[in-house]
C-alpha cells in the first residue's frame, strides 16, 4: 500500500463516501459511487452527514425529493420551481425515468449497497443536532460514530464527499 | 494481447485478464481461472452463475451487471458478494471467459 488508497500496482482498493445532502440527486451519485466500487472488488463505506441522513432515515428515505429551487440544471424557472407540488411532479418523472433504466429507488439502492457489504455510518454530530437516536434509522446503518472514528475507519482510503 | 494457458490450450486475454474471445472458453478452465483471482475452489453456486454469465452472453451479447445478475438468477446480492467477494460480476466474468461488464449500477 502507498497509504493513500491505491495499491502499488495504481488501483484504488478503499473509498470512504461521505453524503451531505438529502436532495434525490444530491444522494443518487454517492450511492452509485458506492455500489459501483463494490461492483470492483472496492472496499466501501459510506459516511452520512446533515442532511444527508435523510438517505438512512427510516420515516424519510422514501420521501427524498429533487431539489427544484435553486437548480439551474433543471433549466426551470426558479419561480416555477417553487411552486407547490412542482417538486413531486418533478420528483416522480425522475424516479420514473430511472426505473426504466432498472436504476433502484433510494431504499432499495441503500439495502442493495448494505448486501454488497458496504458499511453505512451516521455522523454523531449531525445526528445529535437534529434530535435524532440510532433507531430512527434503518437496520442496515451499523453504527452513528464521531468524526474522529470516521477518520479512522477512511485511514488507508480515499475520500469522496458528495 | 497477452496469451494464457488454461487447461493445457492457450487463449488471449486482454490487460485486465478477460478473454477477447470467448468460443476459446472450456469449462475446464474455469478452476484454474478462479484459482488465480483467489477463488480456490469452485462449488456449486459458483458454477451456477458462471453458467449463468455464459447464457446471459450468449443470448444478449453482453455480460449483466450486479443488479441485473441478481434479478435474473435469483441468487441474493448478498451471496453474490460471498461466493465472489473481489465483484461478482466482473469476477464471474472472467471465470466464464466472457467481456467485462459494463453497467453502471
Amino acid at each position: 500500500m502507498t497509504g493513500n488508497g491505491a495499491s502499488t500496482n495504481g488501483k484504488i482498493e478503499k473509498v470512504s463516501i461521505i453524503v451531505s445532502k438529502g436532495s434525490l440527486e444530491g444522494i443518487y451519485p454517492a450511492l452509485i459511487m458506492a455500489n459501483g466500487a463494490r461492483a470492483e472488488g472496492i472496499e466501501a463505506n459510506l459516511f452520512f452527514t446533515f442532511f444527508g441522513l435523510d438517505a438512512i432515515h427510516k420515516a424519510r428515505h422514501e420521501h427524498i425529493k429533487l431539489a427544484t429551487v435553486g437548480n439551474p440544471g433543471l433549466h426551470l424557472a426558479t419561480w416555477a420551481g417553487g411552486l407547490p407540488g412542482v417538486s413531486s411532479v418533478m420528483t416522480h418523472y425522475m424516479a420514473h425515468k430511472m426505473g426504466q433504466l432498472d436504476i433502484p429507488s433510494i431504499p432499495e439502492f441503500i439495502e442493495m449497497i448494505a448486501d454488497t457489504g458496504a458499511g453505512l455510518y451516521g455522523c454523531k454530530a449531525s445526528v445529535d443536532l437534529f434530535g435524532l437516536t440510532k433507531d430512527d434509522f434503518i437496520d442496515q446503518v451499523k453504527d452513528i460514530i464521531t468524526v474522529g472514528e470516521f477518520y479512522d475507519l477512511a485511514a488507508g482510503g480515499q475520500i469522496i464527499f458528495t | 494481447m497477452p496469451v494464457k494457458i488454461y487447461a493445457g490450450t492457450e487463449v488471449t486475454v486482454n490487460d485486465e485478464g478477460f478473454f477477447t474471445d470467448p468460443q476459446q472458453w472450456r469449462e475446464d478452465m474455469a478452476p484454474e481461472i478462479a484459482a488465480e483471482n483467489d477463488i480456490s475452489a469452485l462449488t456449486e453456486p459458483h458454477w451456477q452463475v458462471v453458467k449463468f454469465m455464459r447464457h446471459e452472453y450468449a443470448e444478449k451479447g453482453t455480460g449483466p451487471s450486479v443488479r441485473a445478475l441478481s434479478k435474473t438468477s435469483g441468487v441474493s446480492i448478498k451471496e453474490l458478494y460471498e461466493l465472489f467477494p473481489k465483484g461478482p460480476a466482473k469476477l464471474a466474468a472472467k471465470i466464464a471467459g466472457i467481456p467485462k461488464p459494463r453497467g453502471c449500477i
